[in-house]
């Protein structure tokens, strides 16, 4: 068996027995390690958990955080929702927009990002902010963009 | 002076911790039966501080026995906090975690329960680290973590998973969508056993409430709200952040003294003040205290106690149009005047915005507004509802120069004008559109 059926056993574990409670878990385990929840990837969760692909799937697109097709090495996310939108966050957006080369929805040609703009991420007290990889950047300003796309290039 | 209750004795693990006193209460609540713990909770007359302010010891006492009902009891700790404005248990989850972890175990001692679920949004991989990490240090502590499991599962990205029956289906793997009430979650809620919901706050306050005792801490605050209250102020001010006050605090002296004023010599506009699903509030109606009933006369709530300042460079149709955006990218569709209304609204005030909006339209926007509230099985389509109606009520006059002056009045400078919002970047809309 595979090391992400065991690991979704394991999930299933914390869960009273009969439940599907682990279908988020399994699902952000299988993104983790696939990048994206293709069909493929969706029948592999739902054989780990009982399911059928259809379900999992249903699941899949009802969450923000879950890809159902593919996405860049890196996701950059940044919110535009007021509290960010009134001290600039759509100039980090177009920002980044140029730093990257692409569109906000959509993936770099070379594969390496993706850029979002989202909603509310809970840090608007420290606006703008951008979640890179799920880990957030805060205070972040239009000419500070440059640096953090260096910085992903360099690092990737 | 601000109180330092929840926040107190930050950042410390849990050595630190211990030395500062923590877990204290969690013996003095074991040495307690669960009935006098929830007793001591109803003298303190906490409510709950996700937004709905329904008193917890209340909340507890509807558990029934297992001998009433022999099912297993669950406690589910909302941490979701989704809500445009509020970013509160963001850093109690990041800088008091064990405090937050001792709130649920003597929450679980209360509510005779053996297995906590911390329902955590998705995108909170920082904070979630540190709870993790926190329970890892718990380990090798049996005495305080008794029998009791704790396990935090992780939401996936939807707004709506902030509502306590809709968090419920999702910990149960399923959409996030919001069930019929009633049964309500105490008598048949996860896994169709007595489950208790509280907000991250609401728990993290529990420890200090037993510490110093329910009647100590009913002291501190006003009438109806008692205690301190995390309040997030973002925005247009200089100094934004989470600040805990005693409840009753003017508003004006948060946004003034506590987050520093408008920032770049700006004039104040208006102040959405319990986070983006509450009635706005002009800038003369700012000197009100941060308390249920002050600002429930001016038909307004702390909500989630997000505090949003807008300076006068803000179009209220343009402020409109972004949070009706952000409720129809998170309305769950499960209820038609909710999945399309919210459409309807963002797509009239964009007309309006366009300055293609006639006087029917004013009228069609607060028609729908009408048509949407009160009649979905959730809150989500009524705040939508709700605040855009307020926005007419108390800025008539400029929905009105849209419509007169056939443009908007901030000629393209507004501080809201062309930001993308994600429900644009959705390419497939399927409803129908608002006809010019």
């Amino acid at each position: 068996m595979s090391d992400l059926y065991d690991r979704i056993q394991e999930e299933r574990a914390k869960y009273p027995e009969g439940s599907q409670s682990a279908v988020l878990p399994a699902l952000r385990l299988a993104q983790e390690e696939h990048g994206w929840l293709s069909p493929d990837v969706l029948r592999e969760v739902a054989d780990a958990l009982e399911l059928t692909p259809a379900y999992c799937e249903s699941i899949a697109g009802f969450y923000d955080q879950f890809h159902t097709a593919p996405v860049g090495k890196h996701l950059v996310e940044v919110c535009t929702n007021v509290s960010c939108a009134v001290v600039g966050a759509q100039q980090v957006l177009e920002a980044f927009e140029s730093g990257l080369g692409c569109r906000p929805g959509e993936t770099s040609e070379d594969g390496e990002f993706t850029l979002r703009a989202v909603e509310c991420l809970g840090g608007c007290g420290w606006a703008t902010i951008v979640a890179i990889d799920d880990h957030y950047r805060t205070h972040v300003q239009p000419n500070d963009v440059p640096g953090i796309v260096e910085e992903l290039k360099s690092g990737s | 002076m601000a109180p330092s209750i929840v926040l107190a004795d930050a950042d410390l693990d849990l050595a630190g911790y211990e030395a500062a006193g923590g877990y204290q209460a969690l013996a003095k609540a074991r040495a307690m039966t669960p009935a006098e713990v929830t007793e001591d909770l109803i003298t303190s007359e906490l409510r709950g501080r996700g937004g709905a302010f329904f008193p917890t010891g209340r909340k507890w006492s509807f558990v029934p026995s297992k001998e009433q009902l022999p099912k297993p009891h669950y406690l589910v700790v909302n941490a979701d906090e989704s809500e445009p404005g509020s970013f509160k248990d963001n850093e109690i989850l990041s800088r008091v975690p064990h405090r937050f972890i001792e709130g649920c175990l003597i929450t679980a001692h209360a509510v005779d329960c053996k297995h906590v679920f911390v329902y955590i949004r998705g995108e909170y991989s920082g904070p979630y680290e540190i709870l993790v990490t926190a329970l890892e240090e718990l380990k090798d502590r049996p005495e305080i973590r008794g029998d009791v499991t704790i396990v935090v599962h992780r939401g996936a990205g939807a707004y709506i998973c902030g509502e306590e029956t809709a968090l419920l289906e999702s910990l149960e793997g399923k959409r996030g969508q919001p069930r019929s009430k009633p049964p309500f979650p105490a008598i048949a809620g996860l896994y169709a056993a007595p489950t208790v919901v509280n907000n991250v706050e609401t728990i993290t306050t529990v420890p200090p409430v037993i510490a110093m005792g329910g009647a100590e801490y009913a002291k501190l605050g006003v009438p109806n709200t008692r205690g301190s209250r995390v309040v997030s102020v973002s925005g247009n001010v200089v100094n934004g952040g989470n600040y805990e006050i005693e409840a009753g605090m003017s508003l004006r002296d948060i946004i003034f003294d506590l987050a520093g004023g408008i920032a770049n010599g700006r004039q104040l506009k208006a102040v959405v003040p319990g986070g983006s699903s509450t009635v706005i509030l002009r800038a003369d109606e700012i000197d009100v205290g941060y308390d249920f009933d002050s600002l429930a006369e001016l038909r307004t709530a702390m909500g989630s106690a997000g505090i949003v300042v807008l300076d006068d460079r803000c179009c209220i149709v343009e402020l409109g149009i972004r949070f009706s955006e952000f409720y129809e990218h998170e309305s769950c569709g499960k209820c038609t005047p909710c999945r399309v209304g919210t459409r309807w609204l963002t797509q009239i005030m964009r007309k309006l915005e366009a300055g293609d909006a006639t006087q029917r339209d004013l009228d069609l926007l607060l028609d729908v507004c009408d048509r949407i509230n009160g009649k979905c099985l959730c809150p989500l389509g009524d705040s939508d509802a709700i605040i855009i109606a307020s926005y007419v009520d108390k800025f008539r006059d400029e929905f009105q120069q849209h419509i007169d002056l056939g443009r908007c009045p901030f000629g393209g400078h507004s501080s809201l004008h062309g930001v993308l919002a994600p429900v644009q970047q959705h390419a497939h809309h399927t409803v129908a559109e608002v006809r010019a």
